[in-house]
């Protein structure tokens, strides 16, 4: 973990100036986190998008100024706390094995750094892509004899968030080649569907109108690397499956299970699309 | 809003509102640019009360993608469409009541959602409930109400 964070000096650009009132987006200012570690908000599209976003931007870059700054100092971003609460259950052996999860992984940094870029990803002992909460549950089950926890549940929340806490800073960069193609591209036919009473797809909203407002929000190009997000509608850290549930929702159709196959290619294929910025979470959002 | 026409027009749905006659959701006649020339109802529209549902967030939301001048006093305009200005001189009604019906026969691929359509969509929940709908789909707004919003962006001339 981080020790002494200093005070953040924002690093707005002259030009920002002219933009009025609380509510304006900052998509040109400079994310570093404690004034240490480099966020890339803003990169060169992958390849495979094919010319479909000029540009890839992170979600943070459409959020109000007072929403950005949340996340530029772990002392003031909410969701630092929450990950910070599963130090504990890092730490403490549980279940048949009496491991815990440094018992095997070290630290969390020494075992956890880089694992946030690559996921989900295909796993070949297990023949199958997986996600870090389908890795915790496993680790949880077979190696500790412990209890699954939820797949969105507070203590797994918690858990990708410390996870993804120690790659902040590092680019995404799932592979979508060889084993991992298949889901790959069954995850992109998804997000190229639409769903609903309002027949929407993903693509809709994120590729066809972010930077657009719908109704009152600001719409962004539906980014993952800064998940877990902590939400300052619902105070609380959101898994990423938690959001692509709301979505769907929001279309009056009916979500996929979250840790399903279904979401966990979307989850792939979402992730691929940020190939090139860096892991955020856990990211302060609205 | 045109208060004179207006009065006219809540005396005639006045008189006719019970038993009115409808055109199904299934039997609407679209032309081959996806216009529909005949009402859905043979009570005309009634412009403020389109006003009205045009601007409920439960009803048919249509500020979350669209502004208007005219609708200024409802907070949160959205830009996934075009403003509302001037759409009376823009289109004709017909096409304007096609769009609503169902805009993907008029705009090819449009985000706009279809508003007085029950068939072919994927995973439909009920409502925004997240569970499926059982029974039949119901359009998101009905025959009068549709009316009712044509006949107010009718009112929105240059
Ligand atoms: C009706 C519009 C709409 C549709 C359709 C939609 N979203 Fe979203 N989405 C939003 C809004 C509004 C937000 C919150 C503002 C933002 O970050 O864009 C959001 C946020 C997100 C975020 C969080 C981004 C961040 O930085 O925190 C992700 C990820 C996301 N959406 C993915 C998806 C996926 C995947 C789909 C399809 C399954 C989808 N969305 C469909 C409206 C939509
Ligand atoms: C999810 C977004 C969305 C919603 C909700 C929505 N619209 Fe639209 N609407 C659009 C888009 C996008 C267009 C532009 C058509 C295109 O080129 O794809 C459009 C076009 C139109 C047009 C033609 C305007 C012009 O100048 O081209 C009318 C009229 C219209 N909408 C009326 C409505 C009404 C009335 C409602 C509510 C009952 C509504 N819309 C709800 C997205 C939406």
């Amino acid at each position: 973990m981080k020790t002494a964070p200093i005070r953040v000096i924002t690093t707005f650009s002259a030009g920002l100036a002219i933009l009025a009132g609380a509510a304006a987006a900052d998509p040109d200012a400079d994310l570093v986190i404690n004034d240490e570690i480099q966020i890339i908000t803003r990169a060169e599209a992958p390849a495979h998008l094919e010319g479909a976003l000029p540009e890839i931007r992170s979600g943070w870059t459409f959020r109000t100024r007072e929403t950005q700054a949340l996340q530029m100092d772990d002392f003031e971003n909410p969701g630092f706390s929450a990950a910070e609460m599963a130090i504990e259950a890092w730490e403490t052996a549980e279940g048949s094995a009496g491991k815990s999860c440094a018992d095997c992984h070290g630290t969390v940094e020494e075992g956890m750094k880089g694992v946030r870029a690559v996921y989900p990803k295909w796993v070949e002992s297990a023949g199958e892509v997986r996600t870090i909460e389908m890795q915790i549950n496993d680790c949880r089950t077979n190696r500790m004899g412990a209890e699954e926890w939820k797949y969105i549940g507070a203590d797994m929340v918690n858990m990708t968030a410390l996870i993804a806490s120690v790659s902040r800073g590092l680019p995404v960069n799932v592979a979508i080649d060889g084993p991992a193609r298949e889901m790959w591209e069954k995850g992109k036919e998804i997000y190229y569907t639409r769903f609903g009473q309002l027949d929407l797809s993903c693509a809709n909203c994120h590729e066809e109108n972010y930077d657009n407002y719908i109704r009152a929000d600001h719409l962004s190009m539906g980014m993952s690397n800064g998940f877990p997000t902590y939400r300052l509608k619902n105070t609380r850290l959101n898994a990423l499956h938690d959001r692509f549930k709301g979505c769907i929702r929001d279309t009056r159709g009916v979500p996929f299970d979250v840790g399903s196959p279904e979401f966990v290619a979307l989850e792939l294929y979402v992730a691929s699309r940020g190939n090139g910025l860096s892991v955020e979470g856990p990211s302060v959002r609205n | 809003m045109r208060k004179v026409a207006l009065g006219v027009f809540c005396f005639a749905a006045g008189l006719t509102s019970a038993h009115a006659a409808e055109v199904a959701p299934l039997d609407v006649v679209f032309d081959e640019s996806g216009y529909v020339a005949t009402p859905l109802t043979d009570t005309p529209g009634d412009p403020e009360a389109g006003r009205k549902l045009m601007s409920n967030r439960a009803n048919a939301n249509c500020v979350a993608c669209h502004a208007a001048t005219d609708l200024a006093d409802v907070p949160f305009h959205g830009e996934v469409g075009p403003t509302f200005d001037g759409v009376a001189s823009r289109y004709p009604e017909a096409m304007i009541r096609g769009i609503l019906v169902n805009a993907k026969n008029v705009f090819e691929g449009t985000v706009m959602p279809s508003f007085y359509k029950v068939d072919g969509f994927n995973r439909i929940a009920d409502g925004f409930t997240t569970k499926p709908l059982v029974g039949e789909v119901r359009p998101l707004l009905t025959a009068q109400e549709i009316e009712d919003a044509v006949a107010y962006l009718m009112t929105l001339t240059d």
